[in-house]
């Protein structure tokens, strides 16, 4: 007599530990528990992939190099302010390479004076070679380089982060990728332009002030079409002065609909960044308009006071991501570190306004490398139809199997059933995400499961067709095909763990279907159906079986 | 008990010549696919040649060709168009070239926003792909298709002998390439889900033919006296039922994934359909003969065997 009872219990405890994790995955039921009960299961199942609910995934790669450049032309900026602090006259102070300041004087003497400023920034090092005996040439050092590339990805993660939090969407996956590159994943977003702008915005805001001294801002034209700028940058590119920019801010005529842009003389200095910020409103102003109220922290709201004081009656413009919101005429000194941008915006624009300047600025711009957006209705379909074609293959083999093996095709149909809320359990348990492609894994585990039996089933009827008394024939037939099954299982696994470990996406969500369903194929084929033949053949001497 | 052959003594081996003849047929479709992707002339899925792909869904029916001619007339000529026809749905494509700076699906959206205002389509889903990605996709691919096969030539060599392992992995490779073959004839576009159950095929097939090798293998063993035609002949009779059995039941679950699995899971599903008729030829038609192809075969099976 074998013993059953063992492999029983065994059976039993893998089917509620099934259940137990499968639970909280089923809303509906979950929700409808008592609190105590609920602190009895896990609290994490099954999460449905972008493809079944809809979603947003996006592949940003930081644009490093930006980061560098932009951190070489503040570093510029500083240079330039230092000098004129020490009352050094410099000629001019600008990057001329992705790393490399060129600072250039009239006078030969100042030379010396120059290097030894230099030296308050420690980031630099001169290149003599490259300086004249009007110029030095300071470069950027490289560990310094590296330093502003990484923590520019990991600041781009960290604002993204913040913004999605105050978006407000349930679950996201934001998360790096190889060096450069981060994963955004928002599943059930509803409306997926918006929130890729508010994850792709720079957000740099910046105070810069008007060129109005120079006779170029009365020679350009009050406003132009929309998508004219790059003609007028053209146009104008020769009188420009050393220093200055031309900006456009964005108007929208409201009686026409139509679209133009206000070119505007700015000089590049910038006065102050949006990192002063402490908080940032939307406000209604008199005619019903929105706009964005910033608070300054003490730091910024004490310069902000000083740049205005010094400025009065000129006009100052608020930038942001290089183009003018505004360019309103400083009429006081403004103290207590508020400031208000206005433009034409909707009630949402304004919100995400101010949610991306609360959450910072991100340190460089991003490419967008990989963008999947799966509607709602779509995910809903294929939900659907995937699961309603799953049903109905599963239906046919269950009856497939009870037709051509009868009992025995029902021992079988129970282990298939045994396989797939093992399957799902383990899933809920390791929070696996479905998607199709893992419905597709499931479902050619039940074609692998089916095919275990087969093999069993088919070598049990050799053994009974030698005259082989029934016990023995069923333990022959395992026998014999244990091996064959586990050859078979063993391949497929190989393929499955080399999905697993170098697919991407997609794949991986198959492999990791497939190769679950692998092992908990080989253990209901091996110890659920072997156990329910043993207790047939314990009951009553067997005569014949049906198979 | 029901049986749907009984036992069954069929010439396999007779048959080689014949066998090899088809399969030298799909082995060149194969080739003819593969080199269609090196020569970058291949229908590749936008997540291998970077681009973009929106599916709309209208809520009134619209005309294929209305939609090219929209399209074409607005800048996109080299967009690709394929219709669901029973829900007014729309597939997009554009390709590689274009970068994805460009933005080009909220420029399909306001192209037909624009020319249909009265039947504005609803965005289903929107994949956009830079090019560098593609490549990336398409190394990991072939990192993992070539870990893979190699896993496998190396774990059915230490089970069996090398030359059951080299045969397995040419049978396997064989399947792979008659998919392949067949879906290049049948234009059908290579996607990264196509890799998947490419994979997944190959995993079966090997299951098949292990199944078939291991029988072989037995048989060897205990019949050392019959000749070696006859030792695979009996081999592959003895676990055909088996074959046709575990075919029959994937085949039954895939043909309604197929029919009725919506459009993402339609060509998955084919392409295992494919390639699970094929699997069960090749286990039999080419993984077997071939081990009778290997020089002085003969004695070796027989002394190690």
């Amino acid at each position: 007599m074998k013993k059953v009872g063992g492999r029983i219990a065994l059976l039993g405890a893998v089917v509620l530990l099934s259940l137990a994790f499968f639970i909280p995955s089923y809303s509906g039921l979950y929700g409808s528990l008592p609190d105590w009960l609920k602190r009895v299961f896990p609290n994490k199942g099954i999460t449905l992939g972008l493809d079944l609910q809809g979603g947003i995934h996006l592949v940003l790669e930081v644009e490093e190099d930006r980061a560098v450049e932009i951190a070489v032309e503040r570093n510029a900026v500083a240079m330039q302010d230092l000098l004129v602090e020490k009352k050094i006259p410099a000629e001019s102070v600008k990057r001329t390479g992705p790393t490399q300041v060129t600072i250039a004087f009239q006078n030969g003497d100042l030379k010396a004076q120059i290097q030894k400023a230099m030296e308050e920034f420690p980031t630099f090092y001169e290149i003599e070679k490259v300086g004249t005996a009007n110029s030095v040439v300071v470069e950027l050092r490289d560990g310094e380089g590296k330093r502003i590339k990484d923590s520019a990805i990991n600041q781009a993660l960290e604002t993204i982060r913040n913004r999605i939090d105050q978006f407000g969407v349930a679950e996201p996956l934001i998360q790096r990728q190889g060096l450069k590159q981060i994963v955004v994943q928002l599943p059930g977003v509803k409306d997926p332009k918006r929130a890729k702008d508010l994850i792709k915005n720079t957000a740099l805001l910046e105070f810069k002030m008007l060129d109005e001294e120079h006779k170029l801002t009365m020679e350009l034209p009050q406003r132009i079409p929309r998508g004219k700028e790059a003609e007028v940058l053209e146009q104008f590119k020769s009188k420009l002065p050393e220093g200055d920019e031309i900006l456009f801010e964005k108007h929208l005529d409201k009686d026409t609909n139509q679209e133009f842009r206000f070119p505007y003389v700015v000089k590049k200095r910038v006065m102050l960044t949006g990192d002063v910020l402490s908080d940032a409103r939307v406000s209604i102003g008199q005619f019903n308009d929105p706009y964005v109220s910033v608070t300054f922290d003490s730091k910024g709201a004490r310069e902000f006071e000083r740049i205005t004081g010094e400025n009065i009656k000129k006009r100052m413009a608020i930038v942001l991501d290089n183009s003018v919101y505004s360019a309103p005429v400083i009429q006081d000194r403004i103290a207590g570190g508020r400031a208000q941008i206005t433009g034409s915006f909707t009630m949402q624009e304004a919100n995400d306004l101010a949610i991306v300047l609360r959450a910072g600025a991100l340190p460089a711009p991003l490419k967008i490398l990989q963008d999947l957006t799966v509607g709602p209705s779509l995910g809903r379909d294929s939900i659907e139809k995937g699961i309603r074609s799953t049903l109905f293959a599963g239906a046919i083999v269950i009856l497939f199997m009870v037709v051509y093996y009868r009992l025995s095709g029902v021992i079988a149909d129970f282990a298939l059933a045994l396989n797939l809320i093992c399957l799902i359990g383990a899933l809920a348990g390791l929070n696996a995400t479905l998607t199709l492609p893992g419905i597709a894994g499931i479902i050619l585990t039940i074609g692998m499961g089916v095919d275990s039996n087969v093999l069993i089933f088919e070598r049990i009827r050799e053994e009974l067709r030698l005259g082989r008394p029934v016990r023995l024939a069923v333990d022959g037939g395992y026998d014999k095909a244990l091996l064959t099954i586990i050859d078979s299982h063993v391949t497929t696994l190989i393929t499955g763990l080399a999905l697993f470990l170098f697919g991407t996406g997609p794949i991986k969500g198959f492999a990791v279907t497939l190769c679950l369903g692998i092992a908990i194929n080989l253990f209901t084929a091996l110890v659920g159906t072997k156990v329910v033949f043993d207790v047939l053949n314990q009951r009553r001497k067997v005569e014949e079986l049906s198979i | 008990m029901l049986e749907i052959l009984g036992k069954t003594n069929i010439d396999f081996m007779g048959k080689r010549y014949l066998a090899f003849v088809f399969s030298g047929i799909l082995v060149l479709l194969g080739c003819l696919s593969i080199w269609s992707i090196v020569r970058g002339t291949a229908n590749l899925g936008i997540d291998f040649a970077g681009g973009t792909a929106v599916q709309l869904k209208f809520a009134q029916q619209v005309r294929i060709d209305d939609a090219r001619r929209v399209l074409q007339a607005n800048g996109l000529e080299q967009a690709e168009l394929q219709e669901f026809a029973e829900e007014n749905k729309i597939l997009v494509r554009v390709k590689a070239a274009t970068t994805i700076e460009e933005k080009v699906a909220d420029r399909v959206v306001a192209i037909f926003n624009k020319e249909f205002p009265i039947n504005r389509p609803e965005v289903n889903s929107s994949t956009e792909i830079g090019p560098t990605v593609g490549r990336k996709l398409q190394q990991d691919a072939l990192i993992a298709i070539s870990i893979s096969f190699a896993g496998i030539i190396l774990y059915i060599a230490a089970r069996f002998q090398f030359r059951f392992g080299v045969a397995a992995a040419i049978a396997t490779f064989h399947d792979v390439l008659a998919v392949m073959g067949l879906f290049y004839v049948m234009n059908k576009e290579i996607t990264l889900l196509i890799v998947t159950a490419l994979l997944t095929l190959a995993g079966y097939s090997l299951t098949d033919t292990v199944v078939v090798f291991d029988r072989i293998r037995e048989n060897l063993r205990t019949r050392r006296r019959d000749a070696i035609e006859t030792v695979i002949n009996n081999g592959i009779n003895q676990v055909l039922s088996r074959t046709i059995v575990t075919s029959l039941t994937v085949v039954l679950v895939l043909i309604p994934l197929t029919i009725a699995g919506g459009e993402v899971l339609h060509d998955f599903s084919l392409a295992l359909l494919w390639g699970v008729i094929i699997g069960t030829y090749s286990s039999i038609f080419v993984a077997s003969p071939l081990l009778l192809l290997w020089p002085g075969s003969k004695g070796a099976l027989f002394r190690r065997g």
